[in-house]
């Protein structure tokens, strides 16, 4: 199967490459904008990467699988990640985690059966003073409890939003309403 | 409470601070504007007499750094911020980048001027997309303004400013690794030398500096050198951003002048332990400096040099307390999982070593721990420190000796408890992907 991608993307590609003293500092711009056009980097991707920004197929493969915000497989519609390092797991993280296993009855890395949800435990995301908190998709969701976790977990399978980052837009989506995106103060 | 001065917080909290027109009409880029009719030597100098040490951790002096840059090269002169802000505990930059990056923009065009750069970079976690955008939109502003661009503020200097997302490494915090994750290459960190101010991005000369450091510049450029030094304690000049959590009333970003005690600061600032609790142990600059028992912190100060003296250090200011409810070989275990998954791989003692730690912390806390386990983290303890490329390696061993040294009673109880046929009842404090872990580091 031939790879394709929107002229939209290549163009942005193109706009990135130039900010930089060498396009092949683009490289991981170049991941994220094909993971946000197919859910996930292929094996086509990575030889279109490599042709774009003039580096080896096997280097662009390293960055696929060191970088661990870049997929080899597709996930759930919405990824939640989970903080757990230490302020997190000292203020309650693992009860939320128990909420993700009850919930969707599935391990870290799958994805429900209707390919709405994945998630996996993660390392620090900066959000300790307003800890247990999740990530899903690109959007934080700070200060939860396991009630406030579920209501938001309900809210999304029902309301569908956009909770994520585009390269390719440089813009965030929209959220939920009523969630700040922020809660640092 | 005590009053702190106000340098990188005064706008923080103000409405709108993250938009151009409002930070302008606050005072931001009037130094700017300063800075470009000085020498950008004597900048440097009033860098260096202030005083002010990298808040990204290591403490090492700002304008002093900035000297290395040799300026005869030909070469161009790369300016990075290092936003990859990833140290549990530690979130203060996040709140800069998010609320007042005019005032981040600002302290890097100042130190672009001085280092007469026309390239920088805003290298920030993958995580962070909300406060990227934020930082993003703000540039945009600027080069609307032309306060970013060709002849910026009508001079004939030229400044271009990028923000580059990283897609979720610990490791890219380092500054060599950094580069290379900039240069589209895995992040794992160089050996030095060559340091990076003679060669850094693509082998040019380039100063990497955090944040929260060169959003101390426009205040020092605006005031000099010694008025930055007169606040604070000697060795410790300015105000520092200390990112409170845990178990404590009020978690959050302080700006504290330097030298503040650390008792006042848990009790004042942080509004003291949880009711019902009493204090256990305080990790003072985030998870690789050693672990302080409740009894050390009395008298202690937060600053480098007393902080350095109590046996930690102040680090980066990631403050995390734990409360007498704290199963301490659970913690130790919680940030064992975290270094042996953040390891880049590059060095065999830190990937390999790393793990087995990981593994026999996790059987002590299971309740199978056996006699030697403590002597035998030691020893791979010092097989790590001191043999690996960069610090990682080093500082992965501060927690996991202090915390050995530290709790010993805890950590031999659970272990004897194994041989008299104690069962151990365990709590665990998380959920460690043994499982699967969808992405890795290596």
């Amino acid at each position: 199967m031939g790879f394709s991608i929107s002229e939209k993307a290549r163009q942005r590609l193109e706009e990135l490459k130039k900010r930089y003293p060498k396009p092949q500092s683009a490289v991981m711009s170049a991941l994220y904008i094909v993971q946000e056009e197919h859910g996930h980097i292929s094996d086509e991707a990575i030889d279109w990467i490599s042709g774009e920004v003039g580096l080896k197929p096997v280097h662009v493969l390293e960055l696929a699988t060191f970088y661990t915000m870049y997929r080899r497989k597709p996930l759930g519609k919405y990824h939640v990640q989970v903080c757990r390092t230490l302020s997190c797991a000292l203020c309650g993280a693992k009860k939320l985690m128990e909420k993700m296993q009850e919930r969707y009855g599935i391990a870290p890395g799958q994805v429900s059966e209707d390919g709405m949800f994945s998630y996996e435990y993660v390392e620090c995301l900066g959000s300790c003073g307003t800890a247990p908190m999740c990530e899903i998709n690109d959007t934080y969701f700070e200060n939860l409890t396991p009630e406030k976790f579920e209501e938001l977990l309900v809210r999304i399978e029902k309301e569908q939003p956009d909770l994520s980052l585009s390269t390719i837009e440089g813009k965030l989506g929209e959220g939920l309403s009523g969630c700040p995106k922020s809660e640092v103060m | 409470m005590a009053k702190h001065k106000q340098i990188l917080l005064k706008n923080i909290r103000e409405e709108g601070q993250h938009l151009l027109e409002k930070a302008e009409s606050r005072g931001a880029y009037k130094v700017i504007r300063k800075a470009l009719e000085m020498d950008p030597l004597k900048i440097i100098d009033e860098v260096k007499n202030s005083g002010l040490r990298g808040r990204g951790g290591a403490g090492f002096p700002t304008g002093l750094k900035w000297s290395f840059v040799p300026r005869d090269t030909g070469k161009p002169v790369y300016l990075i911020n290092n936003a990859d802000e990833s140290e549990p505990g530690t979130f203060k930059d996040r709140l800069l980048l998010e609320n007042d990056p005019h005032l981040v923009i600002e302290g890097m065009l100042c130190a672009a001027w001085a280092l007469q750069s026309e390239w920088s970079c805003i290298y920030i976690r993958g995580e962070y997309a909300y406060p990227y955008t934020r930082v993003q939109a703000a540039i945009d502003e600027c080069y609307e303004k032309g306060y970013l661009g060709e002849n910026i503020f009508g001079t004939n200097f030229t400044h271009h400013m990028v923000v580059h997302r990283g897609a979720g490494a610990y490791i890219c915090g380092e500054e060599t690794a950094l580069l290379n994750s900039l240069e589209g290459k895995k992040g794992q960190p160089r050996l030095k030398p060559p340091f990076p101010a003679v060669a850094g991005y693509y082998a040019c000369p380039t100063v990497i500096n955090n944040v929260e450091s060169l959003s101390n510049i426009p205040f020092i450029i605006e005031n000099g050198g010694e008025a930055y030094k007169s606040i604070g304690v000697e060795n410790s000049a300015g105000t520092k951003l200390v990112s409170a959590s845990g178990h404590i009333n009020k978690p959050g970003i302080y700006e504290i002048e330097m030298g503040y005690p650390l008792m006042d600061f848990i009790e004042d600032e942080c509004g003291g332990v949880r009711d019902g609790h009493n204090l256990l142990a305080v990790i003072p600059g985030g998870s690789s400096v050693p672990v302080m028992r409740a009894e050390e912190c009395k008298g202690v100060n937060l600053d480098y040099d007393s902080m350095k003296n109590a046996g930690s250090s102040l680090g980066c200011a990631g403050f995390m307390v734990m409360d007498d409810s704290t199963d301490v070989v659970e913690a130790v275990l919680n940030l064992s999982h975290f270094y042996s998954h953040e390891s880049c791989g590059q060095c065999t003692p830190c990937r390999e070593g790393g793990h087995w730690i990981e593994k026999i912390f996790r059987r002590i806390a299971e309740g199978n721990g056996m006699p030697g386990d403590l002597k035998l983290i030691e020893s791979l303890c010092n097989q790590i420190g001191g043999h690996t490329i960069c610090a990682f390696g080093d500082t992965m061993v501060l927690p996991y000796r202090s915390f050995i040294q530290k709790f010993e009673k805890e950590f031999k109880e659970r272990i004897s408890n194994v041989l008299k046929g104690v069962e151990h009842e365990r709590v665990p404090m998380d959920f460690q992907s043994e499982l699967v872990s969808i992405g890795s580091a290596h």
